[in-house]
């Protein structure tokens, strides 16, 4: 186990949490300011990677391939915003749980019938390719650097957008009172569908940016939605923070616990029971971080409510 | 009598009735079909005790359905394998009897839904439905990497596990068998829905500071009804795998959870044949739909999201023409 596997692992690491970060946070805004639990999130990761790889197939470029993705989500999200989820938000949690759960059986369904079961494949773009040098003599692949500091410049912008913008105060003030800001001459439909079709075009990004280092198939989104269920559990719901903070703790311990525990596990067990021990405790890992925080913080880290 | 009482009655007739028929026109498929609908309800019927009764939204119930399914693949692989589930600090051996395996799979998944509820009753609303399904999914990936069992493969059982007195190879037993077992848990929710203890519960989703003031806990009460919610879902999870002889991680998986909470939604949450109902239609839908096209699951998804969107109160709000099921 040497120094340059750690900081290897923390930067596979890093990069799984700035991409968890992009599908919690429109999950977190969207169950901040509309008060919404949006299943279907997952679709829309689905959807962007799908956008992208047809487009990528077509044209040949990333760059067309990303903007294809963001406004695929964008125009998906919506759509479904205007035609379904309007009519949820006076309802209970329970109805959006399943109208948002029959949205994945028809987007699912729909993506099986157009494209197949198989899955796509989308490219990582040459000037991307390739393993850097870092400091150190650490080689990592630059695409997956790439990711990292695209994930870190989008939670940037949607600090400014939200602290800084006009658009970012009506939403900070949906979050508080929405009667008072559609007193005040907010139009709260056309805030909503804005705010949806954001949350969508950062999944979409997420699917499509991830869709380069793992295959585009149907169902890709629904284990991503769980586990940004989970960040946004840790980070505390609504909160922009407390998704970022979550997503790299979540992603950190997923991938951390996926080599070291196996290795925990042989100091004092037969390496073959350990390699299997270790495998499921790590692939436990995160729900017990979950649980240990729910235990010290019922509503999160950064989570005022409940 | 109301007309849900009279609706009530008509689907038990049907649930004799038809498979009967089936047993003498020799169609032992339309037995088969009868079955799933039957164990699915009795799933649905414990989770309608949580989400119903006790308002509890728990997105995690594949959790108990599928313990229940291990508690019987795991029991009856050692049996069929002749090796001990258990050597050390006593010999525990595995079982290819019904009554045991149905006992292990109601205490494992009580004591499950037991840790589960006591983590995550302690939140409520949205929190609760992220963390139940997280739970779902931790038990789904523990499941996978099991390779003892088979891991992302499952575990497949030769011969369907036996009862007393009964042939359960002959799907018409195996189908008394289940539907009397689904009688006594419908029975037993009717009953816990009238005593003390289920009123409370009510109370306590319907006003939780007036059922503090009155002293008692809610978080109790809860509780309580989750565990006996998981335990009945789980006593289902080991018929289904028992009807199939197989079980896998797909019983864990929260799509399973998404299936179960469907059944109580199509009929109509918190009546008492609401699941019942549903399973019958999901099973149907299945089945009808499933010949139709390879991609029925669309027209299951737009069918559910107008139950959902325009239907109060299920189909059996809609048949018998009361809205709500707390009147």
């Amino acid at each position: 186990m040497s120094l340059l596997l750690l900081i290897e692992q923390v930067l596979n690491g890093l990069q799984f949490g700035v991409m968890l970060f992009l599908m919690a946070a429109g999950l977190t805004l969207i169950f901040g300011v509309m008060g919404l639990i949006n299943l279907a999130h997952g679709s829309l990761y689905m959807i962007g990677a799908f956008c992208a790889a047809a487009v990528a197939g077509a044209t040949g470029s990333f760059v067309l391939a990303l903007v294809a993705a963001l406004a695929g989500a964008a125009i998906a999200g919506a759509l479904v915003e205007i035609l379904v989820i309007r009519r949820l938000y006076g309802k209970d949690h329970l109805d959006q749980v399943l109208a948002t759960f029959a949205l994945i059986l028809i987007f699912s369904e729909g993506t099986r019938w157009l494209f197949g079961s198989f899955p796509l494949f989308l490219d990582v773009p040459d000037a991307l390719s390739g393993p850097v040098t870092l400091p150190g003599g650490i080689e990592y692949p630059f695409y997956r650097l790439t990711l990292i500091a695209v994930g870190l410049m989008v939670a940037l912008g949607l600090f400014l957008l939200i602290s800084r913008t006009r658009i970012g105060i009506q939403i900070r003030a949906g979050e508080n009172d929405r009667e008072m800001i559609a007193a005040l001459g907010v139009d709260i439909g056309r805030l909503y569908t804005i705010v949806f079709a954001l949350g969508a075009a950062l999944a979409g990004l997420a699917g499509a940016l991830v869709g380069a280092i793992q295959s585009v198939q149907v169902g890709m989104g629904e284990p991503v939605l769980i586990l940004a269920f989970v960040v946004i559990v840790i980070g505390g719901i609504g909160s922009i923070k407390g998704a970022l903070v979550g997503a790299l703790l979540v992603g950190l311990t997923n991938t951390l616990g996926g080599i070291f525990l196996p290795e925990v596990m042989k100091l004092f067990m037969e390496p073959a029971v350990a390699t299997s021990v270790g495998a499921s405790l790590a692939s436990m890992a995160i729900y017990i971080l979950m649980a240990a925080v729910l235990i010290l913080k019922p509503t999160g880290l950064f989570g005022a409510r409940v | 009598m109301t007309r849900e009482n009279g609706l009530n009655m008509l689907i038990v007739a049907g649930l004799v009735l038809v498979p009967l028929w089936a047993f003498f026109a020799d169609e032992p498929f339309t037995i088969t079909l009868a079955t799933r609908a039957v164990i699915l309800a009795m799933a649905a019927v414990g989770l309608n005790i949580a989400l119903g009764l006790g308002g509890l939204i728990s997105l995690g119930h594949a959790v108990f359905f599928g313990l229940g399914g291990y508690a019987m693949g795991i029991l009856a692989y050692h049996a069929q394998t002749y090796t001990p589930f258990v050597e050390w600090p006593f010999v525990i051996e595995g079982t290819k009897s019904m009554p045991i395996i149905w006992l292990v799979a109601v205490v494992m998944s009580s004591l499950a839904a037991f840790v589960i509820g006591l983590l995550s009753l302690r939140t409520s609303g949205a929190y609760f439905i992220m963390i139940t399904l997280a739970f779902g999914q931790m038990f789904f990936f523990f499941s996978i990497s099991w390779s003892a069992y088979g891991g992302e493969d499952g575990v497949s059982i030769y011969l369907r596990n036996g009862f007393p007195g009964l042939n359960t190879l002959a799907p018409i037993q195996f189908y008394g068998l289940c539907f009397g077992l689904l009688m006594l848990v419908l029975l037993f929710a009717s009953l816990l829905a009238r005593s003390p203890f289920g009123l409370a519960l009510n109370a306590a989703r319907q006003s939780e500071q007036r059922v503090q003031a009155v002293g008692m806990m809610p978080f109790r009460l809860r509780l309580a009804a989750f565990v006996i919610s998981g335990a009945i879902t789980g006593l289902a999870g080991a018929l289904f795998a028992d009807l199939n002889r197989f079980v896998s991680p797909a019983m864990f998986s929260w799509q399973m959870s998404g299936e179960i909470m469907i059944l109580v939604i199509l009929g109509g949450v918190g009546r008492l044949y609401g699941p019942v109902v549903g399973a019958i239609v999901y099973v149907m839908l299945e089945h009808v739909l499933g010949d139709l096209s390879d991609y029925w699951h669309i027209y299951l998804g737009v069918l559910l999201l107008l139950v959902v969107l325009f239907v109060k109160g299920g189909i059996i709000g809609a048949v018998s023409g009361r809205r709500t099921a707390h009147g």
